[in-house]
């Protein structure tokens, strides 16, 4: 699940907070693994830290939750995208080795989504 | 409210240093003291901008250990971590304690050791200031600039050789810092050429890592004039944050932390962009130089790259940014970078620049950006 949340004055955020942009706490959530979503940017890195896929193309993409935008970023699977494709949220179990770099593996997830273009 | 006054500047040489976070610091701090004529005793607060030395070499309390080999006992000491704007946080600080009239004699000491590290360790100690959702992706502080500089040409249909320009003009700025990691030209195609890093941005688009520190002597415009004749004035100091998730921005090529903090420095000192004569910018990445240039109001919106290639920021152009090289051929030892850009404009103003020094240099100003434009502080400073 790519857990999104919504609050009162209809925005939503990706990741959640305990307060959202209008000062006030989240109503709900949203599954944004549902949607597909439009690259807004994208860039290849070829200088990774430790645990991560070299290259790695990595997208910021807008999902339209019901006319709401929503902003994501994460990996995708393939270099051949450009500004404006649509790509749709794909489960990874392991999206970089933890452990390998400086964070406690145990302070977070590793899994979650890459973006594939449809 | 009295007027802030530096009295004093110092900073090390930057680029691969035998020294430890330590022994930077202490350079810088003793040189400062020096140039301000102020003896250890007279320091009433220490601060000591610094980022990870926790994480890049295991000393922490590193604000103790300075205050104690300066002689500084018992000055109220704190070290002030905001990423890469620590050094521009640390002038918020120390401006604070004398605008406050907590202190009379304030010493902001910056510092960071890096070169011992890989530079994929030092990268993911920078990429750890990130949310997990972003961590996990592998993100790093080079690929927000990859993604933003892609989304800028984009939108503002400029060519991929203005980006280029800024190194080009830096390095050459660079050339005449005799404290510079980089004291070397470059030429554009040798930018162009370069290996790639985050697409569309190469090697050349990015900042080394560096070791190094620099030291500022803040005190009250009153207490200044028992020193010297020649100092400096602070009369605005402006901070703000963005987003910590990068992606949430509405308009990533927008630093709303560059707008917020230069609007408050603006507003404090009851001045605006046309008084600027000469600026340093935190230009770690190319883009961001463009970025930077138009938040804080010098140029139109998605015009900052029109500037640069009609040559308006180079040295001799109407408002010469980086004279120093910035961070692109100084280097950027974070903890030191955003006091070492105010060292740059105190040393314009005081016309001591040297083969750099910008004619007529009255009003400056220093942007210091941490993380990816997530938390900037302005700075303006005047002659007296």
């Amino acid at each position: 699940m790519m857990e999104a949340y919504r609050y009162p004055d209809g925005s939503i955020t990706y990741p959640g907070h305990p307060i959202g942009p209008g000062g006030e706490e989240p109503v709900g959530t949203v599954d944004l693994s549902e949607y597909t979503a439009e690259v807004i940017t994208w860039t290849t890195s070829m200088a990774a830290p430790p645990g991560v896929r070299e290259p790695n193309t990595l997208a910021i993409v807008e999902f339209d939750v019901d006319g709401e935008p929503v902003r994501a970023l994460g990996g995708v699977t393939t270099a051949d995208v450009d500004i404006g494709d649509e790509v749709r949220p794909v489960y990874v179990e392991e999206l970089r080795e933890p452990g390998a770099g400086i964070r406690e593996p145990e302070s977070q997830e590793w899994d979650g989504y890459r973006f594939e273009p449809v | 409210m009295e007027n802030v006054a530096i009295i004093g500047a110092s900073m090390t040489q930057f680029g691969q240093r035998d020294g430890w976070v330590l022994d930077l610091l202490s350079e810088a701090g003793t040189a400062c003291l020096d140039d301000a004529g102020v003896t250890p005793d007279a320091v009433d607060h220490l601060y000591v901008s610094n980022m990870a030395s926790g994480e890049f070499e295991g000393q922490t309390g590193i604000m103790n250990a300075v205050a104690h080999d300066l002689a500084a006992m018992p000055a109220y000491t704190a070290r002030i971590d905001q990423t890469s704007s620590s050094g521009g946080a640390g002038i918020k600080h120390a401006w604070q304690s004398v605008a406050s009239g907590a202190s009379d004699m304030t010493l902001l000491v910056g510092a960071e050791k890096m070169t011992h590290r890989t530079t994929p360790e030092a990268t993911d100690v920078i990429a750890s200031i990130t949310h997990p959702v972003e961590y996990k992706h592998g993100v790093t502080l080079p690929s927000f600039a990859g993604l933003t500089a892609r989304l800028y040409l984009d939108t503002y249909d400029a060519p991929r050789e203005s980006l280029g320009k800024v190194a080009v003009k830096n390095h050459k700025h660079g050339v005449h810092n005799e404290h510079a990691q980089f004291q070397k030209e470059v030429d554009l195609e040798t930018v162009l050429e370069s290996p790639i890093v985050a697409d569309p941005l190469r090697l050349y688009d990015f900042c080394p890592i560096t070791d190094g520190s620099a030291a500022l002597m803040f005190c009250p415009e009153s207490v200044a004039k028992e020193y010297t004749d020649d100092y400096v004035l602070v009369p605005g100091v402006g901070g703000a944050t963005d987003t910590h998730v990068v992606h949430e921005r509405a308009d990533p090529t927008t630093m709303r932390g560059v707008v917020e903090s230069s609007r408050i420095a603006y507003d404090m000192a009851d001045m605006g962009p046309d008084d600027v004569d000469v600026a340093e910018l935190h230009d770690m990445f190319t883009i961001l130089e463009f970025l930077q240039s138009e938040d804080l109001g010098f140029f139109e919106k998605g015009e900052g790259w029109k500037a640069v290639e009609e040559g308006r920021t180079e040295m001799g152009g109407d408002l010469p940014i980086n004279p120093s090289g910035g961070l692109k051929s100084k280097g950027h030892p974070l903890g030191a970078s955003g006091v070492a850009q105010a060292y740059e404009i105190y040393e314009q103003l005081m016309g001591e620049a040297g083969k750099r020094q910008v004619a007529d240099a009255d009003t400056g100003l220093a942007c210091n950006v941490g993380g990816f434009g997530n938390c900037v502080i302005t700075t303006l400073m005047e002659a007296n």
